[in-house]
């Protein structure tokens, strides 16, 4: 199958995942979206204007750097680090940002619209418009407001508006739901950017080819370091935005190993865990068919996680598909684990990571150990943790 | 002939304007539901919409948004919701119209869902968020269990692609009257009367304007350009107030006919 490759097909589905379930208001828009994203594909002059700011403004191409101490500590296979904490805004979500944002630019809508979780989206998308001059709403839900105030200022000082919700779960969820009205009902003049590989089509293509710069470069930088492929790549997963830009590129190498790291909150076998894949069923939700964590009725369960990007109770479609089709494998990290992590790549690299990514570095220390030495494994370290250390104190009780 | 067919063609041989009211099942508790749609078919509802609800509605304002929380937290499932629909199918005349989200059906299955819908006596199936993209997954099943899928266009589908979903239209065509979700409005496009004559002409089977809908003023302005009305919002504050005697006189609204000089 990896040789052949090519999903989505024409109609958006990755094998029964995605699609389009979305009100008909708004599927003028996202045909013509779909339209305007090939035509900028092919466009040089777009292109070059996107690898220019990426270059220029968001200071790419970021690091893949050696963890020596980690990898002592760990004992097994050599880990190394995809700095997306290093991109400008602190995290992976820029590249996808400022991409939509010239695509809106192009369509000649002026206004935008997005959700956020843990707020990196909505800043770089906040960032993305104060740029180009773009008017910006982010929906965010009231118990991310509060887990994350410090990113809502950032937001407000970089002239977005930014939108309590306090329906549902008062999270990522409900922001989405909001963010999907908002649009609906202003659909005309506004192009949402959506901020992970969900939603309808295109959004989970044009969202994966955005962030595949990460995949790309990381191939690029070990083959340069090792003269080799990675044998692993290791990434954490709410929608799975920055999973799938670093699987995306690696899909037809198959002697690669994909992993992706859900959230498991206080555990799988509670009901407070983020795990779409591991322990959801397929259905549909915010305009995709993909995995769901959802009660026998097919009503939406909340998710919890400690860190607020991985608390969605969905999956992208693509990563439903590279679970059933086995090319990805899923497993998850606890809040506990995460936070453990989190505290030891601290003292051991220097680096302070977000809560989202300490998942996977959770997990890549557990695999590691049974991987042999001349084997290496990249972490897509997809954000840093200043926007966390709050949190991680609160957990803590101000103990380091 | 599906008693959605059927209706419509009596309401075109008298020359009356369909009113569909939106209910949403278990507001109140399962149990008021026959009572509601007994009232509704009395007070001269053409056909009435039931609402399934689904815990992340993202076509519906907040009027039901919140209905379809209170008929959560009541328990409300789509099984129950067919099981009550089987038990008062008997006595109700009029189409009831199931209205819900792709999610609950699939959890349900689909085969499963449209067999047991059939047997309950579900005539229709608006699904505000399957267009007609996705449609295969279940409209040629329903359609041949005799549940017809109604068909929604909207004010930015191209007059092209509202031709070609109302070549496929079944029952009656759901024209939305505002860019945006369900609830009261103060006003409509001034261009929506002409927007309505366009879809008119183009379908072959009634068209019936829905969305911000909430006086009989509305009523009467719709009716002139299309077949009828659906009224969502307004009539679950209505039901849930008590004032049952707007309701009727919303209804009532559809009836009178205009007078052309």
């Amino acid at each position: 199958m990896n040789a052949a490759y090519a999903l989505p097909d024409e109609r958006g589905h990755f094998g029964t995942y995605g699609g389009r379930y979305v009100p008909e208001t708004l599927m003028q828009a996202i045909l013509e979206l779909e339209e305007e994203y090939k035509k900028a594909q092919a466009d040089e002059s777009f292109q070059k204007e996107l690898q220019d700011l990426l270059k220029d403004y968001v200071g790419r191409e970021t690091p893949l750097y050696f963890a020596e101490n980690l990898t002592k500590y760990a004992g097994g296979a050599k880990i190394y680090l995809k700095r997306e904490d290093l991109n400008h805004t602190g995290a992976h979500k820029i590249n996808n940002s400022l991409g939509q944002a010239l695509l809106a630019q192009r369509m000649g809508k002026r206004k935008i619209v997005a959700e956020t979780g843990a707020g990196q989206h909505g800043v770089a998308t906040a960032t993305a418009c104060a740029l180009l001059n773009l008017e910006c709403i982010i929906f965010m839900g009231e118990e991310d407001i509060r887990r994350q105030q410090l990113n809502v200022f950032r937001m407000e000082l970089l002239g977005a508006k930014v939108v309590g919700v306090q329906s549902g779960s008062a999270t990522l969820k409900d922001a989405v739901n909001e963010a999907l009205r908002y649009w609906v009902t202003n659909v005309e003049d506004t192009h949402y950017i959506l901020g992970s590989v969900m939603g309808p089509h295109p959004f989970p293509m044009i969202v994966r080819d955005f962030q595949s710069v990460i995949g790309n470069e990381t191939k690029e930088q070990y083959l340069e370091k090792e003269g080799k492929l990675p044998d692993a790549v290791v990434a954490c997963i709410g929608g799975g935005s920055n999973s799938m830009g670093m699987f995306y590129p690696f899909i037809k190498d198959e002697t690669v190993r994909m992993i992706g790291v859900e959230a498991a909150g206080l555990g799988t076998d509670t009901e407070k865990h983020a795990a779409s894949l591991t322990k959801g069923t397929p259905g549909v939700l915010h305009g995709a068919l993909m995995y769901l964590l959802q009660d026998e009725h097919g009503q939406i369960q909340e998710a919890h996680s400690i860190s607020a990007g991985l608390d969605y109770p969905g999956v992208g479609p693509e990563h439903s598909y590279l679970k059933d089709s086995g090319r990805a494998e899923y497993e998850s990290i606890t809040d506990e684990e995460a936070l453990e992590a989190l505290q030891l790549i601290c003292k051991l690299e220097g680096i302070i990571p977000a809560l989202e990514s300490s998942h996977a570095v959770a997990y890549a220390l557990k695999l590691a150990p049974q991987m042999k030495k001349d084997e290496g494994l990249v972490i897509c370290l997809s954000g840093r943790g200043d926007k966390d250390v709050e949190t991680v104190r609160a957990r803590l009780g101000g103990k380091g | 002939m599906n008693r959605i067919e059927k209706v419509f063609q009596n309401l075109k041989q008298n020359n009356e304007k369909a009113f569909v009211p939106y209910i949403m099942a278990g507001d109140g508790g399962l149990e008021t539901l026959a009572e509601k749609i007994t009232f509704l078919e009395k007070a001269g509802a053409t056909a009435i919409e039931i609402g399934i609800p689904f815990s992340d509605p993202v076509a519906d304002g907040p009027v039901i948004q919140q209905a379809g929380i209170r008929a959560l937290e009541a328990g409300t499932t789509l099984r129950g919701v067919l099981a009550a629909i089987a038990e008062i199918r008997p006595i109700v005349h009029i189409p009831l119209i199931f209205m819900t989200y792709m999610n609950p059906i699939m959890a349900y299955g689909i085969g499963n869902f449209i067999s047991d819908a059939s047997g309950s006596g579900v005539d229709g199936l608006i699904l505000p968020d399957l267009p007609a993209e996705e449609e295969e997954i279940i409209a040629p099943i329903a359609e041949k269990a005799g549940i017809e899928i109604i068909r929604l266009v909207t004010l930015t589908s191209p007059l092209e692609r509202i031709q070609e979903i109302a070549a496929k239209g079944k029952g009656f065509l759901y024209a939305v009257t505002v860019n945006g979700i369900t609830g009261a409005r103060k006003g409509f496009k001034g261009e929506l009367g002409k927007h309505l004559e366009r879809v008119k002409e183009v379908s072959p089977i009634p068209v019936l304007a829905g969305f911000g809908i909430s006086e009989p003023e509305h009523v009467k302005e719709m009716n002139q350009h299309c077949d009828g009305v659906i009224v969502g919002s307004r009539i679950i504050e209505l039901l849930q107030s008590g004032e049952l005697a707007k309701v009727e006189e919303l209804i009532a609204s559809s009836k009178i006919e205009e007078i052309k000089l």
